[in-house]
Order: structure tokens, then sequence, then C-alpha cells
């Protein structure tokens, strides 16, 4: 018995061969099994199951991490409508040994003279359970201890699945989640009616919301046995497949992409793409298959728009185009069979098709009895927002608000806008919430609109700009077509989050019930999209005063006004920085000197972000920030207004920069105006040379009262001056900048 | 488009008339446990405002009902014009509580039961949760489309009258009218054969012209205005009653008349938002009024059944 004969064996558990008896269980811990583990439910719905795999996966991994399992583990995870399903390989058999080293006694206290173990060796022995003879000494810097080897044994992968394989389930997390079996039931998207989880070939045994997890799963309802034993992943996937369900939602993608495009190429015709749809069909069958079916071609008469969205929306058919792009009388639709032998299915499928199409066709003549402008009456009866009012009161202020922008820009001299057309489009807007056609298909608003004022001979500049006005509805949707359709689309927009934050309805976090930030997003992309020449203050205030004028005639304290314009600011520097590029202090330092007109502030940026790269610049920023430093601690205000009095210039230096600020500021007033902002900030940048030898040469804060205000005021002039393109003063110094 | 022809025509001649479809439904329903109710004869918008459905998932008590019920709803009306669409349809509705595990595999062998050949079509549950806003009641659930055509709300009822439920109840609507048209592979709703030698038209069509007329142009506004005020009224006394009631009297209180008031108050709101009466802000405080007194009913109804539902499962068991 030594400590030298231990300690070889310490290292076994990491050897391949030799490890011998002794070390058994650390060689089994080199063993690698594999997991098959499936969730087995009533039908989740199919637009949730992509986020779930990849929790599932988290969940798995994030726990077996936890019990420092996790290491070479591979985890993926598939579903289908009825089940989610994970395969972990290469898991450790069981978790290794740890092994520790316990110091007992001192040796000089263990042993007495003759070399016995005393009292304290005994009970040190007795404590860890060993014999005496596994006792050992080692060396410490306080002398010779007894020592022992203290073995936490690992637990096995059965042990720790049974334990977390219930927790990953239940921390799955759900948009609506149930219950099935009553309140103290478990809580899930949909029912579980069973469990499969196999280790290695045999089962593990854990239940979750009463049901007991096993080694059978369920074919396809109907194409499959729903009693069906599999031993492992890849026996699994192999008897599904013979039982109707694709596992992969992969392959399930893949088999309706080629069925998809060997009917296309039979008929000649074209897919009307549509990658969501694909995405949600692929989710939506265990067994997808691609069956044709065919409308009577009379339907065409009606706008592709409501064809293509009550076959797309409503029957998740995917429509076909001729190589014009003229949609032709046929539909794909994807079924979860095997075949539709018979035609049966192909017969149903046209057959609600035929009702669904002649339903629109009713509403679009029905709708079109009466014109687009007599439904506006009936808006009084469709809330927009309690406080707010009615569909009726928005169109008011629409109107309002578009008149003003239409007026404001011809005054500017922009030929295409109308006054009148902006005014009409905007009567229209939203006159389609009341027909039918809207409330039975709601994602057409506004092209429904568009689509009837056009059929009644509205002039296109006004039918467009109806069927555009929601746009743009994300950053990569189009804005509006026409200059109509832009005035009555940032009138809307405008009205709404001018309104909403009226009655204290402002976005916070993730709380945006009204879409404000993607109005206001909106308003931006308009603006600088169509380069339109706008004051936002101005047309807050022209919303503002909508909302007093009109229903529900409330008025806006100017913070409110502040806070609206604060708000379309921070979505405007949010554009410049994240989609235009732009370094957050090139859109700090102009929107400092403005920002009311973005389309300038764009010019600006564009400006200040070319002349950086010029050698002059840094310094010269790091100038502005001393001024402003100075100015700041000697509490200036800005002197009487009378930059620099020659007379009480002292030294050259002063009179040289008085002289070229004064030559500066004409020629930059001259560029400012031209809007030559590149020249502005060039003849700036050129003050650096006056500018670095005053501040060499002068010393600002002269005991002479006023020698001191006269440089002061010489200095307040320089940043009056020439911070009105860009406040340089925000600018970071290159090393800083992130 | 030929071979769809001759499969129209052909199912033509095959299909359950609508009667035998409720026969068949009803028979395949008793045959699990069903009690066969009857239509609920007050006038309603779904099945699940008959007290068969509303007032029985409440509490703990196992119930097993399945019935037909009409139902109104007057801004559906077409006058008789729409081959689809109707101001009174009829549902068949079953529920069971608690909810069997095999529920969903039960439901398809009601399909079946009615000639609907699993093997050759497209049957799927697709997501679709509901909620009754004047009932404060809601649940997760499906619609269940055949070959695309949505024939069956199937519902895990969650909450009743504002109350969380314990055990869960599944609800079943099937929508006959259009199970029934697919089945006889019919366009039109009125050509659909009711019995033998009457078809849906023969008999509905007049009623279907009649009541649209009434509910769009003819109904006295400012009458039912007061008629909802009146019932409202009726609801909320029998409700305050109910509050000061002890011992025999309390449990032979009438909440289920109540219930009745709130019903009518619900079909006056749908007469009134048909009329086209309703003004924006008004809308969703009428709403709120009658969940109110649903709520309030069910509440009470629940308290009111508490003693005599534990007896009686109590001598359940001593019987078996």
């Amino acid at each position: 018995m030594s400590a030298a004969a231990k300690k070889p064996a310490a290292k076994l558990g990491v050897g391949k061969s030799g490890a011998g008896k002794s070390a058994s269980g650390k060689a089994a811990a080199e063993k690698r099994v594999e997991l098959l583990f499936e969730i087995g439910c009533e039908e989740i719905p199919a637009g949730m199951l992509p986020k779930a795999e990849e929790e599932l996966k988290a969940n798995l991994v994030k726990l077996l991490t936890a019990e420092n399992f996790v290491d070479g583990v591979a985890v993926e995870t598939f579903s289908a409508p009825r089940r989610l399903v994970a395969w972990v390989r290469s898991l450790q058999a069981k978790q290794a040994d740890v092994e520790s080293e316990v110091t007992g006694p001192p040796k000089s206290v263990a042993y007495d003279a003759v070399g016995a173990p005393t009292r304290a060796a005994l009970s040190f022995a007795e404590k860890h359970g060993l014999p005496l003879a596994d006792i050992y000494t080692i060396q410490t810097p306080k002398g010779e201890y007894l020592a022992a080897k203290n073995i936490k044994r690992g637990r096995t992968a059965e042990q720790i699945l049974n334990e977390i394989l219930p927790r990953v389930i239940h921390d799955l997390t759900w948009p609506r989640s149930m219950t099935w079996t009553g309140l103290d039931g478990a809580r899930f998207i949909r029912p579980i009616r069973w469990i499969v989880a196999i280790l290695d070939g045999k089962p593990l045994k854990f239940s979750y919301g009463g049901v007991v997890a096993g080694t059978k799963t369920r074919g396809h309802r109907f194409l499959g046995s729903s009693d069906i034993t599999v031993r492992d992943f890849t026996d699994y996937e192999k008897k599904l497949k013979a039982n109707g369900v694709i596992v992969r939602p992969s392959l399930r993608a893949a088999k309706i992409e080629s069925e998809l495009a060997a009917h296309a190429k039979k008929s000649g015709l074209k897919i009307h793409e549509d990658a969501h749809l694909r995405r949600m069909v692929t989710y939506l069958n265990e067994f997808p298959s691609v069956i044709a079916g065919d409308f009577d071609p009379a339907f065409l008469a009606l706008p592709d728009e409501i064809l293509v969205t009550v076959m797309r929306d409503h029957q998740k058919y995917f429509a076909l185009e001729k190589r014009n792009g003229e949609l032709a009388p046929t539909f794909l639709a994807v079924i979860n069979l095997a075949k539709d032998g018979k035609g049966v299915v192909r017969a149903g499928h046209e057959r609600v098709l035929r009702a669904r199409f002649a339903d629109a066709q009713f509403f679009w003549h029905a709708d079109q009895k009466c014109r687009l402008a007599d439904y506006l009456p009936k808006l009084e009866k469709v809330t927009y927002e309690s406080r707010l009012g009615s569909y009726l009161d928005k169109v008011e202020r629409v109107r309002a608000i578009a008149r003003w922008l239409a007026e404001d820009w011809s005054n500017r001299g922009i030929a295409q806008a109308h006054v009148l057309d902006a005014d009409r489009a905007a009567e229209l807007s939203k006159c389609d919430l009341a027909t039918d056609m809207v409330r039975e298909l709601t994602e057409l608003q506004g092209i429904v609109g568009g689509l009837y004022a056009r059929a009644q001979g509205e002039p296109d500049e006004v039918s467009d700009a109806v069927y555009d006005h929601y746009r743009p509805v994300g950053l990569e949707d189009p804005i509006p077509r026409n200059l109509t359709g832009c005035t009555v689309a940032l009138a809307d927009k405008l009205d709404s989050i001018v309104g909403c934050f009226a009655v204290g309805v402002i976005p916070t976090g993730s709380s945006d019930p009204y879409a404000l930030r993607r109005a206001a997003l909106g308003v931006v992309k308009i603006i600088l999209e169509r380069k339109l020449p706008l004051s936002l203050s101005l047309a807050v205030g022209a919303a503002a005063k909508a909302l007093l004028t009109h229903k529900p005639k409330k008025s806006m304290t100017p913070e409110q006004e502040t806070q609206v314009l604060d708000f379309l600011l921070d979505r405007a520097k949010f554009v410049f920085k994240e989609r235009e590029g732009f370094a957050y202090d090139e859109v700090n330092a102009v929107f400092r000197a403005g920002g009311d007109d973005l389309v300038d502030a764009h010019k600006r940026l564009v400006a200040l972000k070319a002349i950086r790269k010029s050698k002059n610049f840094e310094p010269l920023a790091v100038s502005f920030k001393r001024i402003r430093k100075i100015l700041e601690k000697a509490n200036f205000s800005g002197g009487d207004g009378e930059a620099g009095a020659p007379e009480l210039f002292e030294n050259d230096a002063e009179r040289e920069l008085h002289h070229a600020v004064r030559d500066a500021a004409k020629k930059v007033q001259a560029d400012k105006i031209a809007g030559r902002y590149s020249e502005a900030l060039e003849t700036i940048a050129g003050l650096r040379k006056a500018i670095d030898r005053f501040f060499e040469e002068v010393m600002v804060m002269s005991e002479d009262i006023r020698v001191r205000n006269n440089r002061l005021t010489l200095l307040s002039e320089v940043l009056k001056e020439f911070t009105t393109v860009a406040d340089f003063s925000e600018i970071a110094a290159e090393e800083r900048r992130s | 488009m030929k071979s769809q022809v001759k499969l129209d025509s052909k199912l033509q001649s095959k299909g359950l008339t609508f009667q035998d479809l409720i026969l068949k439904l009803s028979h395949f329903w008793v045959k699990q446990g069903c009690v066969l109710q009857q239509p609920y004869d007050v006038e309603v918008g779904a099945g699940t405002m008959h007290p068969e459905t509303f007032l029985r998932v409440l509490g703990p008590q196992p119930y097993r009902v399945a019935f037909v019920q009409p139902s109104r709803r007057p801004a559906d009306g077409r006058y008789g014009e729409n081959p689809n669409r109707l101001y009174k349809h009829s549902q068949f509705q079953v529920i069971l509580k608690p909810s069997p595990v095999d529920v969903q595999e039960i439901y398809l062998q009601s399909l079946q039961a009615i000639g609907i050949d699993l093997k050759v079509h497209d049957v799927r549950f697709e997501e679709d949760n509901w909620e009754s806003p004047t009932l404060g009641a809601w649940g997760i659930g499906w619609q269940v489309l055949l070959d695309g055509l949505e024939i069956t709300q199937f519902t895990y009822f969650q909450q009743s009258g504002g109350i969380d439920l314990d055990p869960i109840s599944v609800e079943l609507t099937y929508g006959l009218e259009r199970i029934c048209s697919f089945l006889q592979g019919v366009e039109s709703v009125y050509d659909m054969r009711w019995s033998a030698d009457k078809t849906y038209g023969d008999i509905r069509l007049m009623e279907e012209q009649q009541f649209s007329e009434y509910s769009f142009d003819r109904s006295d506004a400012v009458a039912l205005r007061t008629e909802f005020e009146l019932h409202e009224k009726q609801a909320k006394e029998l409700l305050e009653g109910y509050k000061a009631a002890e011992g025999a009297d309390r449990s032979r209180y009438p909440l289920l008349a109540a219930y009745d008031h709130c019903l009518k108050c619900s079909h006056l709101f749908n007469l009134m938002d048909a009329r086209g009466v309703i003004s924006t802000t008004e809308r969703a405080a009428l709403m709120a009024r009658v969940r109110s007194v649903a709520c309030r009913t069910a509440a009470n109804y629940l308290e009111q059944i508490g003693g005599p539902i534990v007896r009686r499962e109590v001598r359940a068991e001593v019987r078996a």
C-alpha cells in the first residue's frame, strides 16, 4: 500500500487498452450511445413547428450541458404535424466518475511510535468507507499527511435522460398553450398522445402529461399503422416512411418542390412563387403530394390579386402563370396523401375553389352596385381606435394632412403635386373597409379599393394611390408608385402616429398594437426614396392640427409633438445607420445641426462622410470640441451678437481667425443655400490653420474681461456659423470610433 | 374539366339526404354514450349557446351530449340568393366531457359512419382556435378540412362564462349543410336533397328570404333596442335575486331563466347589428354587457350545482 501504487490507476481512466479490470467503469464511459426521442401529438399548428424544432434542440443542449454531458454529442431535430423528434448521437453511456483526493490527519498523529495506526487513522478510513489498506500518505508543504481517493460515481445516460427529457418537453414555449386533462394537468400546444424515448435500443422510463414513454410510434393517420415498434432513429425513419410519414422537413420540401416543378413542366406553366406558402405546406403535411386542379376560365375576369389571395391564403394552393405572366385557370394543391387515384380529392378542391371564387365574384359585382365613395358614410361604424373614433373620422384627418402636404409641394414647384388628387385618393383610401370583399379578404385592404376605383374610372393617379397607400409594409416593401400615393401614405401614417401618441398609445418594448414603428419607418422610407422636401416638424404640426380641427378634436401639448418628432427622428437615424451604413457619430453630427428635412440631412451626411477622410478634418473636429468645452466652461451664452470688435484683438492670430471666419462664413452661407454641402464643408475644413494658430498663440481666458468676452464671442461665432451643416464636435476621433 | 363534370354527376346520385345525415350522426354519437338532446327553443347564433353546452361544460360532472342546433346569424342572410350563405344554418353539436384520449379517432369514425372514405379523401386538422366574446368562452383546436372544405370545428374548451374549465370538454360542431352538399355533390345548398322527394330549398328558401328581408330591411330598430334593455334588465334582476335566495329557494332558483334572457340579448344584438344601427363605440359596450350577464350566470350556476353533483357522483360510485 503506497501512494505510488495508486497513481497510475487514476490515469488509466483516460487510457484505452490497458485500463484493465480495475477501471472497467471508466472504460464504459467511452461507449457512445444514441437517443431517439419523439413527442407524439395531435396536430400542431404548422406555423409553429420550425421554431419548436429549434427550441427542442436548444433545450436538449442546454440541459445536457448543465449535466456536463454534452461533449461530442450531435443533436438533430425534426418535426411533422403530429410529432417533434430529436435524434441525439454520441452520448456517453455514463458520466465520467469524478475522482478526488481527500486529505486526512498528519502522519505523525495517525501512526504511533511503532508505526501502528492510531484512532485518528481508523476514523479517517471509516469516514470514507475505505479499508485501512486503501489509505496512503502524501507529501504536503506542511509535512506528511494521510490521504484517500474519493470517487463520485457518474450517473448513467439513462438516469440523466429520464430526469431531463420531461423538462425538455415542459420547457418548450408556445404562443398559446392549453390543458386537456384539467387545470392540474400538463400544458402544451395540443394534447400529447404518445412519447417514444429509446436509448441504445432500450426504452427509457418516464412519463409526461399522463403519457408513459415507450417504443411505439404512430404512422400517418390514414396511410399507416398506429402501432409501430421502433428500435432506433434509423429504424424509426424507415418504418415511418413505410407508414406514410416523411420525418425530415427538408425531404418533404424536396418532394413538394420536385412535384410542383413536374406539374408546371407538364402544363408549360410557371409557378406563381411564394416562399411562405412552400414552408407552410411543408409543415402541414406528413406525406405531401401535389395534385393539379382547374377552374372555370370565366373567373379570370376577376383581378389577379383577388384570385391569388383566395388560392394562397384561403386554400393554400399555388397559382400558375403563363409565360406572359397572365394567370392560368389552374392550380396546384398539396395534399396529405400518397395519391389521388380516382380524382376525388381534386374534384373536392375544385368544388371548394369554385364556391370561393363565386363568392368573390358576387362581392366584386355587389360591392360595385354603388360607387366606392358611397361606402364612406359606412366607415362611421368601423372603429379605428376607441378614443380616436371611426375610420370616417380618420379619413377626414388624413384628407386634411394630404391636402396640406400636396399644397406645400405644389408651392415649392413640384409639378406632380395635385391637391385635388391627394384629397380624392385620401377620401377613397379606406372605403374598401366597408365592402364585402375586404370583410372576406382582409389582407386585400387598399388593393381592393384601388381596383374598384380603377374599374369605376378614377384616374390612375388616384386609383394607384388608393391601391398603394398601406405601403411600405416593411423596409423591403416598395413605396407607393406615384406622388399622390406617397402623399396619402404619409398622411395616413402621420395621423396614426400623432393620434396614438395624443391618446397615450405609445410603443414600448414589444408592445406596438398599432404598428407605429412600422408606420414611422414607412414615413422615413417614403421621404428618402422619393426625395421629398418636407419639414418633419411642420408635418407633425399639420397632423396635430388635423386632430384638433376634426373629430375627435383633441389637442396636443408641445411636449407630445416633440415626442412624436423624436420618435420619427429615431427611426430616421436607425435607417441612416443600419440601412445606409453611416457611422453613428456622423449621424449624430448631422442631426445635431438639424434633422427636420431628411433629404437635406441625407445630403449633408454624404458630404460629411466624404470629407471625413481628408487630413484637415479630424483635427478640426477636435478643435470644435475644444471650442464647445471652453464656451461651456466659461458659461458663455453667445455675447451680444457683435462678433469680434477689431480694436480689442491683441494679436495677429486673433485677427487672422476673425478674417478667416468672416470670409468663410459668406462662402459657407452661399454654398449651404445652394445645397453645395461638400464645398461648404471644404471651406470649413480650410479654417483648420487659423484655428490651430489661434489656440497656439492666444490665451482665451484673459484677465481683461472685455478682451476675454471678445475672444469668446469670436469662438461662439465659429460654432454658430460652422455647425449648421454638421456639428463636428459630435465626431469621435478615429481610434475611438466604432 | 370533362372528368370533373362526370364526377359531379356521379356524386349527385350518391350521398345521404339531409335527414339521413342527421340520423346517422345521431345514431353514431348515441352509440358513443351521448344523450341525444333537442335544439334549444330560444334563438341562438351557435350550438355553443345551448345550455347543454354553455352550462354543461361547467363543473366536474362527466357528460356526453349530441344535438342539432339551428343557428341564426342575421348578418349572414343573403335573401336566399347565395348558394352557400344562410341566415339560419344547422349545426350538429357534440360535447364529450371529459375529453377522451382517442377523441380524434372517434371523430374520424363518425366521418366514416356518414360515408366518407378516409383513404381516398384528404382529411386534415388545421389550426383554428375558437372564441366567443359575448359568452366569455374560448378554446383551442382546429377546423377539420375535407378536400379543402371546412366541415367541423373541433375545440378543446378552456373557458366558458369566464370560468376555467376542469375537466376539459371537447366540442365538435359539424356544419350540416356544407357536409351534406359535399356528399351529394351539389353546388347550391338549396338543391340539396333533404328527403327522398324534397330539397332544402323546398323546405327553407322562403324562410331565408323572409328573415333576410326582416333582418336587413324591416326590423324595428327602436323596438329591438327596447327589447334588449328589457331582457338585460330581467336577467340582472334574476341574478340579483339569487344573491338573496337561501336554502331550498336557492337550489331551485331560476338561473336558467336568467340565461334565457341573456340569449335573447345576444340575438337582439345580432339583429341590431344586421340592421346597421350599432355605432362604433356602442358595439364593444353592448357585447361587454351581454358577456357580463353570461359570466355572472355561469358563476352562479356553478355554485348552484355544486352540492347535487357531488352526491350524484358518490351514488354512481356506490352502484359500480
